[in-house]
């Protein structure tokens, strides 16, 4: 059995967690970790419009990806650190929602965490890459609260029809 | 490009040696100031300041990225007004980028933050931007009364960019971070600081006394320089790349072949575009003909295009003109020629571009700032005078 952990920055600890206690004993984890291309794009950009400024090595798009890089790393160091079981560590880059859907493709469990608005149940729990996710996932998918799941008391009223 | 095509507009008279010559002399101070800047920001980051700058976020945000973000917002609008917009985007990005990572905060909204004030913060100064520096030596006006007149449009762009980024990247900034690893509070770079102190004061005197405020800034940069030269923190060489040399003589053959361009018949296609006058609704249409035309083109061949334009009408065109072609490019990443060109580079790189997503956020962030900037200029002109 393959278990993905979808791991991103501020609520991988969520997903780690639920992945130790729902992934079975021998499972195959696979911690997954994207990097975007569009931080290190938008410097590339900015730099592009300093006009006629050359010098391609000062452009500071270079520098954030191998920055990017570097803290990939680190945070899969940390979530196997935390996990505290044997497991692969898969790093990509490129779209994120679509570089996750492709990873998923033939596991048997992905594992995500909400990362929108965190105080009320509904729909703005997730933003919009975790949305492409959760409505492309090619498998099982386990959706996670990073911490305690608000109160039904969140939800509005349902609307009153037939006055 | 734009020397070669500066030789072109003089061997064809499109312009006349003379006519160059006096372009040449007017920008020549303008030129200086600018190298002067490039190299004191250089200096700065070789003396740890934006290493410093790391710390200082990092320890402000406590581990809350909406806390991280305010304090990017606040080291990026003094940093791009100050040490110009190279420093903002070259110097600091990779700083704000680092912070976050090691915040564990999602990088994004810092990033795009420390892009777009590059842009819409380098309205404060005459040293914050290139077209500042030009439309400044044009406009007759005082160094003192530049950063008067702009300092509330300067502040309501900001507060604009501020309130959309907060909503925009709201998921991002939900994601949580974790607090820093309790560290030594950094070294503050108290020599470094001073000496940007000292240039900043320098500016007010100078301009006071009616001398070129390009001393100040050459003062700064030299005593930087001799300090980093003594502690070989540097070298003659990397001093010289730091001006740029290459780039002062694109902008003086651009200033040349511009000047041929507006005297062979653009300035009366678009002379009467530029309404006269310091009333709301000229100043208003002023910026937003400049922010077109940074889009369509660039803003430094837009505002050189522009300026022989708004000079005569008064330096509230002239400073209207600057809050057009320094807002208007986040709306298409500095102008249409450059995005061409970023599209090119990105893939070289292989880098996915979501240009989508950068025009969004340019089409809720410029015409806010755009209008609450202009709104403020048009009081400040009115109660300190134009």
């Amino acid at each position: 059995m393959t278990v993905i952990a979808w791991i991103v920055e501020g609520t991988w600890p969520a997903c780690v967690d639920a992945t130790g206690t729902h992934a079975p004993e021998g499972a195959d984890i696979v911690l997954l970790h994207v990097t975007g291309q569009d931080v290190p794009g938008t410097a590339r950009g900015a730099y592009a419009g300093l006009f006629g400024r050359g010098r391609p090595e000062r452009d500071p798009g270079s520098r954030l990806q191998e920055l990017a890089a570097a803290s990939a790393q680190q945070l899969q160091r940390a979530a196997a650190e935390r996990l505290g079981r044997p497991c692969t560590q898969l790093e990509r880059s490129g779209r994120i929602e679509r570089e996750v859907v492709a990873a998923a493709e033939g596991a048997d469990l992905l594992i995500l965490a909400r990362d929108g608005d965190r105080t009320h149940l509904g729909p703005r729990s997730l933003s919009p890459a975790t949305r492409f996710v959760v409505d492309h996932a090619p498998c099982p998918v386990l959706l996670v609260w990073p911490e305690t799941a608000p109160g039904i008391a969140t939800i509005p009223p349902a609307p009153q029809h037939g006055r | 490009m734009a020397v070669p095509a500066a030789l072109v507009v003089l061997g064809t008279g499109a312009i006349s040696l003379d006519q160059a010559r006096a372009a040449a002399a007017r920008l020549g101070p303008v030129i200086g100031f600018l190298a002067a800047v490039l190299v004191l920001a250089q200096l700065c980051d070789d003396e740890g300041l934006f290493r410093a700058c790391g710390g200082w976020m990092a320890r402000s945000a406590a581990g809350r990225p909406r806390r991280l973000l305010l304090a990017v917002f606040v080291l990026a609008s003094v940093i791009t007004a100050v040490l110009s917009l190279d420093a903002a985007v070259v110097l600091l990005t990779p700083v704000v980028f680092a912070t976050a990572a090691r915040l564990g905060a999602r990088p994004r909204p810092h990033v795009y933050a420390c892009t777009h004030l590059a842009n819409t913060a380098s309205l404060l100064l005459p040293v914050s931007n290139l077209t500042n520096l030009l439309a400044f030596a044009a406009s007759g006006l005082s160094f003192t009364r530049f950063a008067a007149l702009m300092a509330l449009p300067w502040l309501v762009a900001i507060g604009a960019e501020y309130a959309v980024f907060r909503r925009f990247f709201a998921s991002d900034l939900d994601a949580g971070a974790q607090a820093p690893p309790a560290a030594e509070p950094p070294a503050v770079p108290v020599f470094v600081l001073a000496v940007v102190a000292c240039t900043l004061a320098g500016f007010a005197l100078t301009s006071a006394a009616g001398v070129n405020p390009a001393w100040a800034a050459l003062a700064g940069a030299a005593v930087l320089a001799g300090r980093g030269l003594a502690q070989r923190r540097t070298t003659p060489a990397a001093i010289a790349r730091a001006a740029n040399i290459p780039f002062l003589l694109f902008v003086l053959a651009l200033g040349i072949v511009v000047r041929a361009v507006v005297d062979n018949g653009l300035a009366g296609a678009l002379g009467h575009l530029v309404p006269g006058g310091i009333t709301l609704p000229s100043l208003l249409a002023t910026a937003a003909l400049s922010a077109v035309l940074a889009n369509v083109i660039n803003n430094l061949p837009a505002v050189l295009v522009l300026l022989p334009l708004a000079v005569p009408a008064g330096p509230g065109a002239v400073l209207a003109v600057l809050i057009g072609v320094n807002i208007g490019p986040n709306l298409t990443y500095a102008g249409s020629l450059a995005t061409l060109l970023w599209r090119r580079i990105a893939r070289e790189h292989d880098t996915a571009v979501d240009l989508a997503e950068f025009t969004r956020l340019g089409l809720l962030t410029v015409p806010a700032a755009l209008i609450l900037a202009v709104l403020a200029l048009w009081a400040s002109l009115h109660a300190i005078g134009g």
